[in-house]
């Protein structure tokens, strides 16, 4: 059988709005992903030992809180520092993203920025296209 | 004369049937929003069972379904309160003023995370929260440059606030004795409701048990201290944001009302004293028909409550007076314009539902905090609505349509289901009820489980959003977005060092023993709490108090 694909969804930060990362969970679910949820306001070192611990193939990183310049390269970082490899993962975020900021979040190492309203289908076409793809690259 | 039962009959055999046959129907069954049934049509017969005078009646009258007041906005208008805060005290107050001069008629505060949280702009879990999504306030110093050039006196200000409610509460009576105005004078709200919270919104620091102490201990000082004041702003909203239907944000709201009169009961405070100084909060969301409905049975559910169920006996306890704000979670980042129209018929919808407040959500919040130039758009929006479409002209204007009075029963009737349902949970107590639904997932699964509803319907393509799952096109966004100074963090930290340096902090040390021992000694807190406030301690040491006694909660995971 081949190996399922292990997504993180994280919220990381002082965000409470989980409702997107929650519906993100289970839907990722109920398409054949093994989901872990880092539950609510995690540092960006409890959800990179979350990433490296738990080996996942996808993190997925939630947040409305304008936050996300300074917490997720933070992410990338601290999963690097503890022997994770995020060139092997996808990294994903999710939320309230001004464009300008996407650019930027790319250039920091992110695979893709999902907008609110974003089918979920779109993200596990996605996730399926991208990984393989990502790791024949290097 | 022939009855309308029978009439009805005949036109959906002779009428309806044979249209049907012919030209079909877009869709098997209509449902509302919620998920309620809605028939092709409603007549006299559907509301047969309702008394004008009992269930509907006249406005200020119980059991006031058409509004709290006798001439609704024929008197005043609806209070134009957009929530709105970012960057420093210093920019959120140069937003404030241009609000004001754009016709804005009153206050409502967006506080950063850190803020929202009980954290300081100095903790490592502030680092690139400080001033983001509102206004970052460390000590008093931070509002007395907040309220700079506003007199109190004249403006009501709104506080999005809830764990720090009373430390936000106590800064604002110090800035109106600042200005020279009596504490008993100052109107605004604090929204001090941590009961949503756990269900929904997550701004999450003590457990449930010590959250509500504190509530009920700003209860008990603002009806003596600040008696214009709502001291809670009882909250559906969020739950809704969170992806609940209407009836749930209905019957979870109006539960966690029962439940905070209960504790304040228990505390010993009189009612009718308490009753005037709770205010509700609600959202109002695409379906037009739904939410108007909702806040009429809203209002008739609350005056049967307070005044059969309680025993309030001022009338003026049995009012549920209440804010609006348009749906956030039903803006789309594609197609920004489409908001404003999505937004406009939310307004309209609270306006002819008696909101006494409102705030219209901007169109490009999808993006980020709105410029200026969207958040005048949302403004405008009510203004258009107050000055040029007649609406609020005539009193609950909906009132005797067949449909809206059906349909105010019916959410009534299913609220009241799960009213019964949360205190058979707590033994015949809304209070334990309440809690108890908070400790075994009750309230967040609820929620959890209409969320992944209403994406499914999305996803399947059964629900249409416009511009998003259908009408989509190529776009690339072309409106100016909202850029908060990354310097706000250094700047906010360095004022707070400042403060630190130079205020009394053997006073501070006093004040925050004083807070120590109150809340040790089960003994009214925000007595401390304000001498602490006027002291210049910051709500990071505040809070850190409380967090020492009572300890910290970590919500359970439910997907």
């Amino acid at each position: 059988m081949e190996k399922k694909i292990r997504v993180l969804v994280a919220k990381v930060g002082l965000d409470g709005h989980d409702r997107g990362a929650k519906v993100l969970a289970r839907f990722l679910r109920d398409s054949g992903f093994e989901v872990i949820y880092t539950g609510l306001h995690r540092t960006p070192q409890e959800v990179a030992m979350a990433a490296v611990d738990e080996d996942v193939d996808v993190v997925g990183i939630s947040l409305h809180s304008g936050a996300h310049l300074a917490l997720v390269p933070k992410v990338v970082n601290y999963i690097r520092e503890y022997g994770g490899n995020p060139d092997e993962m996808l990294i994903l975020v999710g939320g309230v993203i001004p464009t300008d900021d996407i650019v930027e979040l790319k250039k920091m190492g992110v695979d893709e920025v999902f907008i609110p309203g974003t089918p979920i289908s779109e993200i596990v076409e996605f996730i399926k296209k991208k990984l393989p793809e990502k790791r024949k690259k290097k | 004369m022939t009855n309308i039962n029978e009439k009805r009959k005949e036109w959906e055999e002779k009428c309806l049937k044979p249209w049907l046959q012919k030209a079909g129907q877009r869709e098997e069954k209509f449902e509302t929003l919620s998920g309620i049934e809605v028939k092709t049509v409603y007549d006299p017969e559907d509301i047969e069972h309702i008394d004008y005078i009992r269930d509907i009646g006249y406005p200020g009258e119980f059991p006031y379904t058409r509004g709290v007041y006798p001439n609704m906005y024929r008197g005043r208008l609806w209070t134009m309160r957009q929530f709105s805060g970012f960057g420093t005290a210093e920019d959120t107050n140069r937003r404030w003023k241009m609000l004001l001069e754009e016709g804005e008629t009153g206050l409502s505060t967006a506080f950063d995370f850190p803020t929202l949280m009980g954290v300081d702009s100095d903790d490592p879990l502030a680092d690139g929260e400080v001033g983001k999504v509102g206004v970052a306030v460390d000590t008093l110093k931070d509002f007395e440059i907040l309220f700079d050039g506003i007199p109190l006196d004249q403006v009501s200000t709104s506080f999005t606030i809830n764990p720090p409610a009373g430390i936000i509460l106590a800064m604002y009576v110090a800035i109106a004795e600042k200005q020279g105005v009596p504490k008993e004078k100052i109107r605004g709200t604090i929204q001090n409701d941590m009961l949503k919270e756990f269900h929904a919104q997550n701004t999450l620091v003590l457990p449930p048990e010590p959250s509500l102490k504190i509530i009920v201990d700003i209860f008990e000082w603002g009806i003596e201290h600040v008696p214009k004041f709502n001291l809670i702003s009882i909250s559906g909203y969020h739950i809704r944001e969170a992806g609940s239907t209407a009836v749930q944000e209905l019957a979870f709201t109006i539960a966690d009302g029962m439940a905070y009169v209960e504790a304040a009961m228990e505390r010993g405070i009189d009612i009718d004293r308490l009753a005037p100084q709770l205010s509700f909060f609600f959202n109002s969301h695409n379906d037009f028909f739904e939410e108007i409905a909702k806040f009429r049975a809203a209002r008739r559910m609350w005056a049967k409550i307070m005044r059969d169920e309680y025993g309030a006996k001022n009338p003026r306890s049995w009012w549920l007076k209440f804010h609006t704000q348009t749906a956030g979670c039903s803006l789309t980042a594609q197609q920004p314009l489409n908001n404003v129209v999505r937004t406009t018929i939310q307004a309209m919808a609270a306006v002819l539902g008696g909101t006494q407040s409102l705030h219209t959500n901007s169109f490009d919040e999808a993006w980020a905090l709105p410029s200026e130039e969207a958040v005048r758009v949302a403004l405008r929006t009510q203004q258009i609505i107050a000055y040029e479409s007649g609406i609020p002209n005539v009193v609950d204007p909906l009132a005797g349509s067949y449909y809206v009075e059906w349909l105010t029963d019916k959410m009534e009737k299913l609220a009241w289901k799960y009213i019964e349902d949360i205190r058979k949970m707590g033994d015949g107590s809304m209070l334990r009820g309440v809690l108890r639904g908070i400790e075994n997932g009750f309230f967040v699964r609820e929620i959890s489980d209409a969320a992944a509803r209403y994406q499914r319907e999305i996803e399947e393509g059964k629900r249409i959003v416009v511009g998003v799952n259908k009408f989509t096109i190529e776009e690339e966004l072309k409106i100016p977005i909202l850029k908060v100074d990354p310097e706000v963090q250094r700047r906010q930290i360095e004022r707070l060092r400042k403060v630190k340096a130079e205020r009394d902090n053997e006073a501070v040390k006093v004040a925050l023993d004083w807070l120590r021992s109150a809340a040790e000694n089960d003994e009214n807190v925000m007595p401390p709490i304000m001498e602490a406030v006027k002291c210049y301690a910051s709500i990071g040491e505040i809070m850190g108090v409380l967090k020492e006694v009572y300890g910290t909660y970590k919500k359970p995971i439910i997907i």
